[in-house]
């Protein structure tokens, strides 16, 4: 059920979040974990770092004339203060139902970090 | 239920150089086509991979592959994508192939349908590779699905992943495989090493992060049968690095001979490779040319095999 509130907090969200980041609204933002580049934008939805694929002057597979989001995410993350070691996370699985809800309400309600039952997190090495 | 266990993984865990190659794709309904093509390699290798819609064209299943290599006693390594399938359809075909005795599976997203022979599909990549890992390790050690429910019985997998030691970005690519193993990776196939000593580097990072007593990797190698095939993987291929130095090895050599030359070339790059602390295998590859993959593990002297390739039947 979408609420006015909801509702209200999107028209925000959504203008705002799609100029900066060409944000695809998950709903379950992980923004600050990738050097604030959206992995929604990588072709195949990839949440834990770039796919083979990657052309060697870093273009994406899929589409040969953008950057991947993934070496932009890493190059990014490099230069972050803070979040540095989330590159090294293991991202659960997108909650498609959440498909542009506002990442912010989530936030706060935590509903963007519930994940199901059989998901045990894991974290790689640290760089 | 048969439990009988991965050899790949038992002759891994003890210590064996092991010996990997690919089953061509199949376009046939007729299951003796598959036999044909892995027959020849059954006595070369330890174990065969089956591919997913490799390259995103269609082909005959891996699933249905891996049971047919069974069949035929040689253990099957059952590629998944995460392309054509989401999380419902991978968990049960993971089930399926556990039930008719696959035990090494290799999971990836797999190439994205506009490579491939039906560019206009949907793709689904409903969840990725990683999670993927961390879902299979779900089904063997807690066995449970993704969402919780208990299984009746578990699989006995052995986890394979890929990773990409020459696509950008070349730094976050160990931490990468770093992250693979912590979701649960067991074993890596790598992408075609032509580039020796990128991959050197590659590997020494692998180990500054202590990731080599946790996992067994694979680089594959790749058998060029002709200048033209190597220019084409070169310019053509995604993800794939062929320095110029090796096309033009390969154009420098009569047509004629071309392809004993690239026998030569991965023969070298086997030893090169088996030279590299951590590789514990290789994994060998020719684009529907079984004779150059038997041939260059008979010139690497990686025969005779532990035992006859086949897991009991």
């Amino acid at each position: 059920m979408t609420t006015l509130l909801e509702k209200a907090v999107v028209s925000v969200e959504k203008p705002l979040k799609e100029a900066m980041f060409d944000c695809r609204m998950c709903g379950q933002c992980i923004l600050h974990s990738t050097g604030l580049t959206c992995p929604m934008r990588c072709p195949k939805n990839l949440r834990n770092g770039p796919c083979g694929g990657v052309r060697a002057d870093g273009k994406c597979e899929v589409y040969p004339d953008k950057p991947c989001v993934w070496v932009q995410a890493w190059e990014r993350s490099r230069q972050l203060p803070v979040y540095r070691e989330h590159m090294f996370h293991v991202n659960a699985p997108v909650d498609w139902r959440l498909q542009g809800s506002s990442s912010w309400i989530n936030l706060v309600t935590g509903r963007d970090r519930a994940t199901p039952r059989g998901w045990q997190a894991a974290h790689g090495p640290s760089a | 239920m048969d439990r009988a266990p991965s050899r790949l993984a038992g002759l891994l865990r003890r210590g064996q150089f092991v010996v990997t190659a690919e089953l061509s794709a199949v376009d046939s309904a007729d299951p003796g086509a598959v036999f044909r093509k892995v027959d020849p390699l059954r006595d070369h290798v330890d174990a065969v991979n089956c591919t997913d819609n490799t390259g995103a064209h269609v082909h005959l299943s891996s699933l249905a592959a891996a049971r047919l290599l069974i069949d035929r006693g040689v253990e099957p390594i059952m590629q998944l994508a995460t392309r054509d399938r989401n999380r419902l359809a991978l968990q049960a075909d993971l089930m399926g192939a556990a039930a008719l005795g696959v035990r090494n599976v290799l999971l990836m997203s797999g190439d994205d349908v506009s490579a491939g022979d039906h560019p206009q599909a949907r793709s689904i990549y409903d969840i990725d590779s990683l999670q993927l890992i961390e879902v299979a390790r779900g089904l063997r050690d807690r066995g449970e699905y993704l969402s919780g429910r208990k299984l009746e019985a578990a699989p006995s997998f052995f986890i394979g992943a890929v990773e990409n030691p020459f696509a950008p970005p070349l730094d976050f690519r160990p931490l990468r495989l770093g992250k693979k193993v912590a979701a649960g990776a067991e074993f890596i196939q790598t992408q075609l090493v032509f580039d020796v000593p990128r991959f050197r580097e590659f590997m020494a990072r692998v180990r500054d992060l202590g990731l080599i007593q946790q996992v067994f990797i694979l680089p594959s190698v790749g058998v060029a049968r002709s200048a033209r095939a190597a220019r084409f993987m070169k310019d053509k291929v995604p993800g794939v690095s062929v320095p110029e130095a090796i096309v033009r090895r390969l154009e420098g050599v009569p047509t004629g001979h071309q392809s004993a030359e690239g026998i030569k070339i991965a023969t070298e790059i086997v030893a090169e490779l088996r030279q590299i602390p951590g590789v514990a295998g290789v994994h060998v590859i020719a684009i529907k040319w079984e004779e150059g993959v038997m041939r260059v593990i008979e010139e690497a002297r990686l025969l005779p095999r532990p035992s006859v390739v086949g897991i009991p039947a």
